[in-house]
């Protein structure tokens, strides 16, 4: 346990939180934007699934990140036209149909990697990109400030989404139609329009993170997610609907994970015991859900399809 | 279903096999002969019993997708009953090997239902993350005390059990197939749980909080009990779903396979896939248990005619989900309009004209 408590291994540590709680945050913030706006998506695990292959693949086969990132993009906005025309021209109930994409990601995912790869090829991921001048800090540069650009992005978007939701016209039709759309109907907003724009960025975002799973990892496997997504969503109750509560859940499972990965690396925990902390995330989160269970302030018209006239 | 099986067939077409030659391996390898009939069958068997049993939950209002796990932890708590206890006689220790994994199961499934119900946690999310640390308890169990000692001692240290009890095994029906007393227990639970919900008091207090939670509360029910209760007889039969697959496999033993997916096969989700295609009516769903258990062994048989894997049938599972519950909301919409302008025609006499069923289907809601 003392070799845990070093500086450059605490440091290590904190660094491999950050890049960890990437993919969650990425997830729980696409999936912020969809519930502002009414639309519950427990199909961000599939999407995600979708998205870390297709990067993975499109890496392996041309060896361009850059390629791997927007593909990851392009299938998660792909799942979001589906899941948007499932929930919405259908109005299907959106707790099950999340469920039928998460098989269906998960499914297909296997599907391809079977098929097309076969064997794990590890390719190779995300490099560290050091910021000029911040980089060169001690500890806080080594921590923050040479990761890879994902997390970059992804940590920008905080602010970026806190702006849309509550700075901008969009984001106040978002929050309309997610409190009271039949308001924001009778005002000329088009319920359904907005709620496809937030589902389309929402799952795009899950696939970005998907990609940014797989391109850390320099791998896919089936099921490679392992509940990544489904934490992602309780993070936007953790995270109280905001864009700034999302990243702080976020960077604490980053940082569990983080700790435990670096346990397993010195040697710390072995074995069995390994299987117990492998339950620390999963454990993390239904403590957090009782705790923060009494939180109100969820938007009134979650999961509520629009009809007009009723 | 159809859809499902079109789009299969241009996945199939995109991944260069000829659909037509996998289909028909497909339905070869599922209902060709008996032997491949009972193969379907025991196939079905694990996705009868979770997906009776998520009927209960379903018509009580909740959703539970915690299926792998109860059947996991209904596996370990049948499997350290036959480990405590091997030399029972056989017609005591099958049934109480059902007994533990049922209670399992229930354990597993309660805390999702006193989660939700005390604690306000989405359940959803809580019987997901209680599916993770099942696999988590099932493979440190058989890494660790639970591990063959056979396999420490040829250092092997395959993750599974020693060959449990023979006493325990689940005996085969006669007629010279591989199908064993799983199936009939399985039929007979999904009875139980048809009986259950529509021919009990229980059922009806179910099925009213499921129905109308506030009016159920208005009633004296304690909608907060029911879900608790639906959550562990949907357990239950999740858990007896593992107990088939322990004593009922060839190997019987309880094994892993040391990642996310141990012995289960995805029965915990296939299953809510069957119960959606049966309606979610308890008795619906073992025919359409048969047909998904049919659709995994003829994925088997196309993989190996046309090399593509298995991993299709979960795909298309996923999709058929989404159709089924598109298509339920679609279709209860048409249903109330319909209703709608026959009352608006019966209340305007004057109206001579007939309501046109076509023009009241595609009428806008």
């Amino acid at each position: 346990m003392s070799d845990f408590f070093t500086v450059s291994v605490l440091l290590a540590t904190l660094a491999a939180g950050i890049r960890l709680a990437t993919p969650f945050l990425l997830a729980a913030l696409g999936e912020t934007l969809g519930q502002r706006s009414g639309v519950l998506n427990l199909g961000v695990e599939g999407v995600m699934l979708l998205g870390a292959y297709g990067a993975y693949y499109a890496t392996l086969r041309t060896e361009s990140v850059l390629l791997g990132i927007v593909i990851g993009l392009a299938v998660g906005g792909a799942m979001g036209i589906v899941y948007g025309v499932v929930t919405l021209a259908l109005k299907a109930e959106q707790g099950i149909s999340g469920i039928g994409i998460f098989i269906f990601g998960l499914g297909l995912s296997d599907l391809l990697f079977q098929k097309q790869v076969g064997t794990p090829t590890p390719i190779d991921g995300l490099g560290d990109l050091a910021i000029p001048v911040l980089g060169d800090l001690p500890w806080v540069g080594e921590v923050l400030f040479h990761q890879n650009v994902l997390v970059y992005v992804a940590f920008l978007l905080v602010p970026a989404m806190w702006y849309l939701i509550n700075r901008t016209p969009f984001g106040m039709n978002v929050r309309a139609v997610g409190e009271t759309p039949e308001a924001a109907d009778s005002l000329g907003v088009s319920v359904n329009r907005t709620r496809y724009i937030t589902i389309f960025v929402g799952n795009a975002l899950a696939g970005l993170a998907g990609a940014s799973l797989a391109l850390e990892l320099g791998i896919f496997q089936q099921n490679l997610t392992n509940g990544h997504g489904f934490i992602a969503v309780a993070l936007v109750y953790f995270g109280a609907w905001r864009p700034v509560g999302v990243m702080a859940g976020s960077m604490v499972f980053g940082l569990v994970s983080a700790m435990v990965l670096q346990w397993k690396t010195l040697g710390i925990v072995v074995g069995t015991t390994a299987s117990i902390v492998g339950m620390f995330p999963a454990v993390l989160t239904i403590l957090v859900l009782v705790l923060v269970s009494r939180r109100t302030g969820s938007p009134s018209a979650l999961t509520r399809p629009f009809e007009r006239g009723h | 279903m159809l859809a499902a099986a079109l789009i299969g067939a241009v996945m199939l077409l995109i991944l260069g096999a000829n659909p037509l030659t996998g289909y028909a391996a497909l339905v070869d390898g599922a209902f060709g002969g008996t032997k491949n009939l009972a193969n379907s069958a025991l196939k079905a068997m694990p996705l009868l019993l979770v997906g009776a049993g998520i009927t209960v939950a379903f018509r009580t209002g909740v959703i539970n997708i915690g299926g792998e796990g109860q059947i996991i932890v209904g596996a370990i708590f049948s499997t350290l009953l036959v480990l405590a206890v091997p030399d029972v006689p056989r017609f005591l220790l099958v049934p109480l090997a059902f007994l533990f994994g049922a209670l399992g199961g229930a354990v597993w499934g309660g805390m999702a239902g006193a989660l939700k119900s005390y604690a306000g946690v989405n359940e959803i999310l809580s019987t997901i993350m209680l599916n993770i640390i099942a696999v988590q308890i099932l493979n440190l169990l058989l890494r660790g005390p639970l591990m063959d000692p056979g396999e420490i001692e040829r250092g092997s240290r395959i993750p599974h059990t020693e060959r449990l009890s023979g006493n325990a095994d689940l005996p085969i029906l006669p007629g010279g197939t591989r199908l064993h007393l799983g199936v009939v227990v399985a039929v007979l639970m999904a009875v139980a749980c048809y009986v259950l919900l529509f021919r009990t008091t229980q059922g009806l207090r179910l099925r009213a909080s499921g129905h109308n939670p506030f009016a159920s509360l208005y009633a004296g029910m304690s909608v907060k009990r029911n879900v608790v209760l639906a959550f562990m007889y949907s357990g239950a039969m999740c858990g007896m779903a593992g107990v088939t697959l322990v004593f009922g496999s060839e190997g019987h033993r309880l094994a892993t396979d040391g990642g996310a997916t141990t012995f289960t096969g995805a029965a915990g989700f296939n299953g809510i896939v069957a119960a959606l295609f049966g309606g979610l009516h308890p008795l619906w769903t073992i025919p359409a248990s048969f047909l998904f258990g049919a659709l995994l062994v003829g994925a088997n048989a196309m993989q190996r005619a046309v090399q593509v894997p298995a991993a299709l049938i979960l795909a298309l599972n996923g999709l058929v989900v989404v159709f089924v519950v598109g298509s339920m909301q679609a279709r209860a919409r048409l249903g109330r309009t319909a209703a709608r302008l026959r009352a608006e025609a019966r209340e305007s006499p004057a109206d001579t004209e007939a309501p046109d069923p076509d023009a009241a289907a595609e009428a806008p809601p």
